[in-house]
Parts: structure tokens; sequence; C-alpha cells
């Protein structure tokens, strides 16, 4: 094949290579991309990707809109964990701007980001069990997405595109009823997610179906940059949480798990236990609330924190920053930054360079699912049609995030 | 082994490379440095492969457009996992005749990277093996992300900017 371009065997009746179109809209690719591929009866010989489908231009719309207005960008990124994008958004402009968060307000945050690894995970790991054939453990582990969902919705009134949070804190404190709705997760959660691994973890034939397939070395891994679940499922310990501790991570006692062969079991192992871990954490942090100072949601910021709607409507100072700080009036420094998190598939990394203008000069996005997915197309060459599409549900990749 | 520090990171680049790294700044701890396009792969090579600072992994390539200086850089952000730093190397380029070499000799996860940064700047990464459009149609025709590309349609009057006080 030349210079990588899709071929179309239509045009050769010699060949007996069949031209596959897998995607753009595929019911098993779980999001708009496309896979042009050459298969031999059921065996993939070679693959091209295409991607770009729903791509918004979401690094030259923030180019124009204040701090604001971007974090409902970072919502659409990778969907399945707004709040995490969110966060990292915010923690962005935080560090640009030399702001201390409360510990309490950290703490809140990670609350909010574990759940929505948590969340992220349950599709990824639904989903492979789904591809496989297993049907009821995706009905079954599912609805705790949607009760995640609706302490997200308690915490900011939204559940999929979030817009969660402010630069310097949380739009509001959380209310009794969602911490009523956390602790009846953590009180739930954990039989579910042990039922679901018994219910795959030694099953014979979602096992044989996943070890050993798309196996990936350490080195390949770094080699392609990859980040996330799927870096330690080959074995390197590399986690931003750790490496780099954001959010008061540093705080917490939890493990992180690597796998050893990279192959999609060890993908799905890593994830559930990064969900144990993930438990771990937000108990961690109910706990260490009980001895913060109540009330506390963000940091004393009045440049960039919006005031409340309230205090907008009844108080001339209020509304007077609210239209500064909605019109992107107050300077920041010219700067650059790079923050990374760690998100639900990896390394998000947002660098920002900000030149005294109402927007930033430059942000760009360290997208992982696009980073992860490049090497999709060589992964799949000689493995069956029925492991790729497997092969595609364990690298969880999200087409917002894959586009933006 | 002790971490490497970014002091002890300027000394021994400044010992290898001496006057051709300069603008050498750490915003917000991280450090920043420039190179010319020719040293690049040099440089890149000698950050991913020296034992004692060991920047194996390659975090991210973008670009930035400066139109009144007429410059595109292009921005390599490396990671090293043992030392638990990052540094930032900024190349300067022209922007009427952008090319620089390719990083893909050094790590396959910069393919995507750099055909996405030739997507929205136009930059021309030589010996490349696959530079196309990534994410823009094939026939788009410009590079968007250059700053004479506004958002929207400049001859749209219902949406001035002077109306919003941008």
């Amino acid at each position: 094949m030349s210079n990588n371009q899709p071929v179309y065997t239509d045009n050769d009746p010699q060949s007996e290579l069949v031209t596959l179109n897998l995607g753009p809209t595929h019911p098993a690719t779980h999001g708009v991309f496309q896979n042009v591929l050459q298969m031999d009866g059921e065996r993939i010989v070679s693959g091209v990707s295409t991607i770009g489908y729903i791509h918004r231009a979401f690094e030259k719309i923030a180019e124009h809109r204040p701090f604001y207005q971007i974090t409902p960008l970072t919502d659409r990124l990778n969907y399945c964990s707004s709040p995490i994008n969110n966060m990292g958004w915010h923690m962005t402009v935080e560090k640009l701007l030399n702001i201390q968060i409360p510990k309490r307000v950290d703490y809140l945050r990670v609350i909010i980001m574990e759940l929505s690894r948590i969340a992220d995970h349950i599709i990824c790991n639904t989903i492979i069990a789904q591809d496989t054939g297993a049907t009821t453990t995706f009905l079954y582990l599912f609805q705790y997405r949607e009760h995640i969902y609706e302490i997200f919705e308690e915490i900011c009134g939204a559940r999929l595109t979030t817009n969660i949070g402010r630069i310097g804190g949380l739009e509001r404190d959380f209310n009794e009823v969602a911490f009523a709705k956390i602790n009846k997760f953590l009180k739930e959660f954990p039989a579910a997610l042990k039922e679901f691994e018994s219910l795959l973890n030694r099953n014979r034939i979602f096992i044989d179906r996943t070890k050993g397939v798309a196996e990936v070395t350490a080195d390949t891994a770094l080699s392609y940059s990859w980040t996330g679940p799927l870096l330690r499922a080959t074995g390197i310990d590399y986690d931003v949480r750790v490496s780099e501790p954001y959010s008061s991570y540093q705080d917490f006692d939890f493990e992180i798990p690597v796998g050893t062969s990279g192959d999609i079991f060890d993908r799905y192992l890593v994830r559930n236990e990064e969900m144990w871990q993930s438990v771990r954490i937000i108990e961690q942090a109910m706990e260490k609330l009980k001895s913060e100072p109540k009330g506390i949601f963000h940091a004393d910021v009045p440049d960039f924190y919006l005031p409340g709607k309230e205090q907008v409507y009844n108080n001339m100072e209020a509304l007077i920053y609210h239209f500064k700080i909605v019109m992107g009036e107050i300077d920041a420094p010219k700067a650059e930054v790079y923050h990374a998190v760690e998100g639900g598939n990896g390394e998000l990394g947002f660098y920002l360079i900000n030149d005294g203008g109402r927007s930033p000069y430059r942000l760009h996005f360290r997208r992982p699912s696009f980073i992860n997915y490049q090497m999709y197309a060589k992964m799949s060459e000689g493995m069956l049609l029925s492991d790729a599409i497997i092969n595609m549900s364990s690298m969880n990749i999200i087409a917002g995030e894959l586009d933006a | 082994m002790a971490k490497a520090t970014n002091t002890e990171l300027i000394d021994l680049l400044g010992e290898k490379f001496g006057e051709q790294l300069f603008d050498v700044s750490e915003p917000y701890g991280l450090l920043t440095f420039s190179t010319t396009k020719d040293k690049v792969i040099d440089v890149l090579s000698f950050l991913k492969e020296n034992g004692r600072i060991n920047f194996n992994f390659l975090t991210d390539i973008t670009a930035v457009h400066y139109p009144e200086k007429e410059q595109i850089a292009v921005v390599y952000h490396l990671h090293s996992m043992v030392s638990g730093i990052r540094v930032r190397l900024k190349v300067f380029l022209h922007e009427n005749d952008p090319k620089i070499a390719s990083a893909t000799v050094l790590w396959n996860g910069a393919n995507w990277m750099e055909r996405e940064t030739y997507d929205f700047f136009g930059v021309k990464f030589e010996g490349h093996p696959d530079l196309r459009r990534i994410l823009n149609m094939d026939d788009l025709g410009v590079h968007p992300m250059l700053k004479q590309y506004p958002l929207e349609d400049p001859n749209r009057v219902d949406k001035k900017d002077e109306y919003f006080g941008r």
C-alpha cells in the first residue's frame, strides 16, 4: 500500500482482498471515526484511520473567548468525564494566576473527579464486555453511572456536559442531598463492582477473547506517547496524580495498578482496580472533609471568581465584577503555562499562552484519545476483525476528545 | 539515583550545546528554551538518550503563530518519567517557509502530532512518513489556526465585535 492512502480493491478484479469501511458510523465503534480496512477473510491485512468527523475547532474558538466561556468547550472533549476536563481547565487558569485553593475545595474537587473517573471506566469496561457478547454486565453496572450523574446533577444542575466549578473553586457547596447520594453510592457501588468482577474476571469465554489479544510492550507504548490505563497496562506506573499531584492528591493514600502484557485483559483489570482505588480516595476525602471548616467552597479571588446571582442582582459592586469577569476585562499575567491532569484516558494537558488580552493567545489541548488512537490501525494488522473491535473498545476512544 | 533538577539540566545542556540554546526561562517551574531548526533533532535526541536526564517521553507537539514577528513557533513538550520533570523546547520558523525536521525518527507518537500541526499551521515536517491533513478536510486550502484567518465570516453584519465591546 502506497503512502497510506486507502486502497479500494474494487478497481482491481484480480485482488483477493476486500475493502471494508468500519465506520464512520458503526454500532461497534461507539463514536464517529472511520477505518478503511483491507480484509483477507476475517483477518485484517492493513488499515488506515480517518478521523476528524466531529472536529469543532475548539482551539480556534478558544482564542476568541474569555476564560469562563472556554469551560463549556472542555466539557465536550471527553464527554464521558467532563468534570475532570472542567477542573483541569480551571486549575490551569489558577496556576496561571497563582491562586491558592483551600483544602476543603481540593477535597470536594477530588470527590467529583474520582466519581467521573469511575463513570468513565464503567463505560469502557462494560462496553468491552458488551462487545465480547456479555450483555448482562453492561446493563448491570451501567445504572451506577446513572447514580453518578444524579450526584453531578445535585452539585451543578447538569448531567453530561457539566460545566462544573469556577476559577477558584466551585459554584456552590455540596448540599445535604449530594452528600447523602455520595454516601449511598459508596455503600452500594463496591458490591456491584465485586459482582461485575465475579462475572468476568474468571470467565473462560471473556478471558479467551481478551487475554493475549493486542499485546503492547512498554517500549512501544512509550514511543507512541500512550498515557493512562493503556500505558499502565503495559507495566509503567505513570499517573499524573502521583507524579505531579494537583488538587491535594498527595494527601491521599492510593495505589497505581499496573499490568504486565498490555493486552485487553490487562487494560480491563487496570481500569477495574482504578475504580476500587477511586472509591478508596472518595472515602478518604469524605473523612477529611469532616475536619475541614464547613461552608468553604471557593478561594477568595473576587477578580476571577464569579459572584453569586443573588449578589449580582442586588449589589452594584458584584454586578460590576460579574460584568468584568464575563467580558474578560480583568488582566491576567502574560505568561505561558502547561498543566496536566489524569483524565479517564490518560494525561489531559492544557497549554495556555496568555498575552494579557481578553482571551488566550493560544490554547492547546493535549488530548489522550487523539494520541493513543494513532497506533490503532497499525495494531490491527494481522488481527481478526472481532478482536480489532474489542481492541477499540478497550482503548476507550471518545470521539469528542479525538477530534476536539 | 538522585533526581535531576532544572539547574543541573541547564548546566548539562549549556555544556553540550552552548550558544545554540537560548531564551532560557522557567515559567511556573517548567524549563523552557529555544534552539534553531538545524539543531532541533540533535537537541531532542540528546534529551531523549542521555542516561542522566532521560526525557524519553514526548508529551506533545504543537505550534503558535506570531504574525507581528512573522514567525511560527513549534513547541515540544518532553517529560522525563524517571526524574518527574518536564521541559519545553521551542523552535521559531519564518512564517513564509515553515520547515523543520520531523521528530518521527525519535518517537512514533510524533506522527499524528506533527500531522495536526501541519494541518492547522502549515508547518512542513521534513522526513515525515505521511504528512497529510488529519482533522480538516483535504481540500480546505488554508491552515486555519494561523492568526490571519478570522473565527467567523468577516462579512457578517449582525455580530460585529464592537457591539460586544471586543
